[in-house]
């Protein structure tokens, strides 16, 4: 008789699993954490090499001079935003046409569901400036572009002056198969959203703007610049975009290519390179870099201007230069000479950046991982849902044997039947009928918090935010006396919410590794051991401790830590409030996805599992 | 009496026999001349030229081509005579930094576009199927005599490829390949209809001595850049126009092209030795072995240019017919040689460290099975 079909055998290997089920989840947790930890070790990681062959290498000879002029510009920019308060429209329109652009403004408002008290707005109105650089002799089907944000405070004016300068020193050659546009756009994500939705013809956020009425063709590459100095001493690239998306590494590639061959330092999470990678330090920094990346990109914000083009399949990054207490500076005309150099790269695209990977961390700038060595970690994770599901099955089919061994009465067969589906229904729909609550009810309260406490709008949405996250804790000691079920309902329950965990995490760690893998950490062992028969206080409070909720408090310190910016308990938690309003922001404002996942699916998940915790 | 006469006539006869002799001797370079004068037999050139491969970083396929063009030109093959193939336009080329030029020396020195190019078969229609055709003459009526090959019997033809290449392969235009049995065959097409006296063929490619391995028709020479395994490398890029310029094999013979002109005595034995591993770092490789003559008696300008040789001479010559004949078509290689053309066979190893465990593994698991008792009926 074969393998699983003989009924020895069967048991045989269901005893097995049940035997060793515990220490099999046990290891495979340890593996999981392990193996990611061993994903920064330099032998296992792979140098970063340029895939795309219409880019090769970068013999190119740049020839950008006006360095200087782009510094004047900056300071006539700087001087006109502050006489006018906000973007100086009319003058960036006339030096644009002065360039040989064609110059067109877009103007849009919206009105934020709350007020933002980072960035302290709340009803927005602007313009876009752009000019394209129509291509001299190629027909206008592609086209690339160069942006830089119109910052409110002193900050961007050089990388705006940078971009005219770039616009005068490309007009003058006729090598160009592309248009470019030329971009600057105000108040940072919400124009920028406001402007690719009127260039693609969409409209996903709700948002009022204006048509455009000049297009270039479709975009193949887009790069964001920031720049608030004279001079720099590094060039930091930001790759994360809206949901954890990421650009092709070619772009990656690029840039660093053309840092070693300008000579200038080149960072990411503003980590430096070294050349000493296998040793204890450099491990330590590699860790550091990959997990600063991993905390980026499991925020789901754009970290950068350059996030919301990735949405549209357009391969963006953004570079920012930081200036810091370093000898070696470097000036503008070097910076723009690196542009022009990756913009001639880029040129001479045929097609789409696609030769390289998509999804990958990278521990430092020279070296990778692709998702075919970063999986694992997650799927380690996720066999020990696979393998507590499978118990729970076995477990669920010994029960009926059981019962017809025993002597029981008429009355046994119906209370230890299978639960009825309204019994276990109950606490999947209650608990996503919070999460609903918790999704929606904040942002629509504000009014009535505001009316009847002493905190402003966005407070008023963060707390009510919380405060229904807290009630749902209480959850459980209500479902059980409008239903009677049976003792052993909570298994068929805890195999739906494991289930349910496992698809949930699964779905997420494919689109947004970093998400997925964090929520699994603590979510994977909550879901693992709980069952009515722990300990009840104890589990309550690890349970808590392993919340979605605290997950995220821990992410905001171990960010500030792994950002070498420590914060104290107090700041912290003001950071965590902060970081609450924003994830519901960006949710509204540019389409992020992982404020309505938490409240809609994993807290739900959540909650189930408390209920199971305390199932009477 | 008699003594004053016969003086006279030896001394007549003696100037008849030294005139004759001088005559003859004069015949005789006559002869010698007029036979080098027919050393070889072509009475035409023609050339192929073909760049295989487009978009804008194979530039410096499209400047090889040109520039072996070029050194056919000069050396006097007429635009009618030539057939050249470019697979895409890097002159007009939107990403060109120098409109209407194809360089092939970085800082601009030599610009092999010119003024007077003919591009025969342009962009998309350099395709597998048109160049088998051009060489094999079956074109439809309504081919233009620009787009023929219009050779005949006395036709020396030499043919260039250049572009991206396997091991036994050329890629045309990212979406097709041409094998070296297709090329053998259509070579063999050739000479059965009589459309080549000679015929060099270049190539200029990653593992380029593969494309010349299958062919059997006689009276072909081969040149390649590189062999089985070796890539072909490229030579220098301008940074200016921000692409490579040449790949390194076509640059050097350029360069030894430009010291011809249509004089010159140089033989095949030079053009050998044209990049060398030194140079070149992929390894040159020739094939001579279906050729009838000598290499070393093989001018270039037998190939390269269109050379007329007219001597004027008062004398008449007789020319003696030549003792042994030129292949005739039915004493070819013999059909058996043809087929049996494959590459050499490697010499018997033991089977490999898999196999043996396999049929041990088989083993093993029958007599497990099965009892060892089972034994004696094998042996």
């Amino acid at each position: 008789m074969g393998l699983l079909s003989d009924p020895n055998r069967r048991r045989a290997l269901t005893n097995l699993l049940t035997r060793l089920n515990t220490p099999i989840c046990v290891l495979c947790y340890l593996a999981g954490v392990a193996w990611f930890m061993g994903l920064a070790f330099e032998p296992f990681t792979l140098r970063t090499y340029m895939s795309e062959n219409a880019m090769g290498s970068t013999m190119v000879e740049e020839r950008f001079p006006a360095g200087e002029r782009a510094l004047v510009t900056a300071r006539e920019f700087g001087a006109h935003k502050r006489k006018s308060g906000a973007m100086p429209v009319d003058w960036l329109v006339k030096t644009m046409q002065s360039r040989g652009l064609e110059v067109y403004t877009q103007s849009f408002s919206r009105r934020l569901p709350f007020p933002d008290e980072n960035k302290e707005r709340y009803m927005v109105r602007g313009t876009n400036v752009y000019g394209i650089l129509r291509a001299p002799r190629a027909p206008r089907t592609e086209a690339l572009v160069l942006s830089a944000p119109c910052s409110p405070d002193n900050s961007n004016n050089q990388a705006v002056g940078l971009l005219l300068g770039l616009a005068q020193y490309f007009r003058s050659q006729i090598y160009w198969a592309k248009d470019i546009i030329f971009l600057v756009n105000e108040h940072d994500l919400i124009g920028m959203q406001a402007w690719l939705e009127a260039y693609h013809h969409t409209n996903i956020t709700g948002m009022d703007w204006a048509p455009l009425h000049g297009r270039g063709g479709s975009i193949q590459a887009a790069l964001s610049l920031e720049l608030s100095s004279d001079v720099v001493t590094s060039l930091d690239l930001v790759l994360e975009g809206l949901n954890g998306q990421l650009p092709n590494l070619d772009l990656a590639n690029l840039f660093y290519t053309f840092c070693q061959k300008q000579d200038i330092l080149c960072t990411i999470q503003e980590k430096l390179q070294r050349s000493d990678w296998d040793s204890v330090s450099g491990y330590s920094q590699a860790v550091q870099t990959m997990a600063l990346m991993v905390l980026k990109q499991a925020s789901g914000r754009p970290w950068g201007d350059h996030g919301l083009f990735l949405r549209y399949h357009i391969e963006s990054a953004t570079i920012r230069g930081i200036n810091s207490f370093r000898q070696y500076k470097t000036d503008t005309t070097t910076v723009g000479r690196l542009l022009e150099g990756m913009f001639r790269k880029l040129n001479n695209l045929l097609e789409r950046l696609h030769q390289s990977y998509f999804f990958y961390l990278l521990p430092s700038l020279s070296r990778f991982v692709s998702i075919g060595y970063y999986m694992p970690a997650f799927g380690f994770l996720a066999v020990i849902l696979l393998l507590r599901a499978l118990d729970l099955w076995v477990q669920l089919g010994a029960l009926p044997s059981v019962t017809e061994d025993g002597v029981g009465s008429r009355a046994l067969p119906l209370q230890s039947s299978s639960p009825s589906l309204v019994s276990i229904l109950t606490p999947v729909v209650i608990s996503h009928l919070t999460g609903a609550a918790l999704y929606t009810l904040p942002v629509l309260s504000q009014e009535l918090a505001v009316q009847h406490f002493p905190v402003s709008e966005t407070e008023a949405v963060v707390l009510t935010a919380i405060a229904i996250y807290t009630a749902g804790l209480a959850l459980p000691h209500n479902t059980h006396r409008y239903s009677s079920i049976a003792k052993q309902g909570w298994r068929v329950l805890k195999l739906v919410a494991v289930l349910y965990l496992a698809v949930l995490l699964s779905c997420t760690a494919l689109i947004n590794f970093s998400l997925g893998f964090i929520l699994a950490l603590t979510l994977v062992p909550v879901a693992a051991f709980v069952t009515p028969h722990v300990p009840k206080v104890l589990s309550a409070v690890v349970m808590v401790l392993l919340a979605p909720g605290c997950t995220l408090l821990y992410c905001v310190f171990a960010f500030q830590e792994l950002q070498e910016a420590p914060v104290s308990l107090i700041d912290g938690w003001m950071l965590f409030l902060s970081v609450i309003s924003q994830g519901m922001l960006d949710h509204a404002l540019y389409g992020s996805l992982v404020y309505p996942l938490l409240a809609l699916f994993i807290y739900p998940c959540w909650l189930i599992l408390w209920n199971i915790l305390f199932w009477k | 009496s008699n003594p004053p006469v016969a003086p006279e006539i030896s001394s007549s006869v003696a100037l008849d026999f030294v005139l004759i002799g001088r005559t003859s001797a004069f015949l005789l370079l006559h002869q010698a001349r007029a036979e080098r004068f027919f050393r070889s037999d072509h009475t035409n050139n023609w050339a192929v030229l073909v760049c295989t491969s487009r978009f804008w970083f194979n530039y410096r396929h499209v400047a090889n081509t040109l520039s072996v063009y070029r050194s056919v030109k000069r050396l006097g093959i007429p635009d009618s005579h030539i057939v050249l193939m470019l697979a895409d336009d890097m002159a007009c080329n939107h990403r060109n930094p120098k409109p209407a030029t194809v360089f092939s020396h970085k800082n601009m020195e030599l610009n092999v576009y010119g003024d007077d190019v003919e591009v025969d078969y342009r962009g998309y229609e350099v395709t597998v199927e048109n160049f088998l055709r051009v060489l094999t003459g079956r074109l439809p009526p309504s081919t233009p005599r620009s787009k023929r090959l219009l050779s005949d019997d006395h036709s020396n033809i030499l043919i260039y490829l250049t572009g991206h290449g396997g091991n036994g392969f050329l890629k045309f235009q990212d979406s097709e390949e041409i094998s070296n049995v297709e090329l053998a065959d259509a070579f063999e097409q050739m000479w059965q209809k009589r459309r080549y006296n000679e015929l060099l063929f270049i190539i200029d490619t990653c593992q380029g001595a593969s494309m010349y391995e299958r062919f059997y028709s006689p009276n072909l020479m081969a040149l390649a850049s590189s062999q089985v395994g070796e890539d072909s490398l490229s030579h220098q890029p301008d940074l200016a126009i921000g692409v490579h310029l040449m790949d390194r094999y076509t640059f050097y013979l350029l360069e030894f092209l430009e010291d011809i002109h249509p004089a010159s005595q140089a033989n095949m034995n030079d053009l050998f030795k044209v990049c060398p591993k030194s140079q070149c770092v992929s390894t040159p490789g020739h094939r001579t072995d279906l050729f009838q003559r000598d290499p070393g008696s093989v001018l270039i300008t037998d190939f390269f240019g269109s050379v007329r040789k007219v001597e004027i001479t008062m004398e008449t010559i007789n020319l003696t017919p030549h003792t042994e004949t030129a292949l005739a078509y039915v004493d070819q290689l013999p059909v058996a040689q043809i087929i049996h053309q494959k590459p050499k066979q490697k010499d018997w190893h033991p089977p490999d460290g898999f196999i043996l465990g396999l049929w041990t593994l088989i083993l093993l698991v029958f007599f497990r099975t099965y009892g060892i008792k089972h034994l004696k009926h094998i042996f």
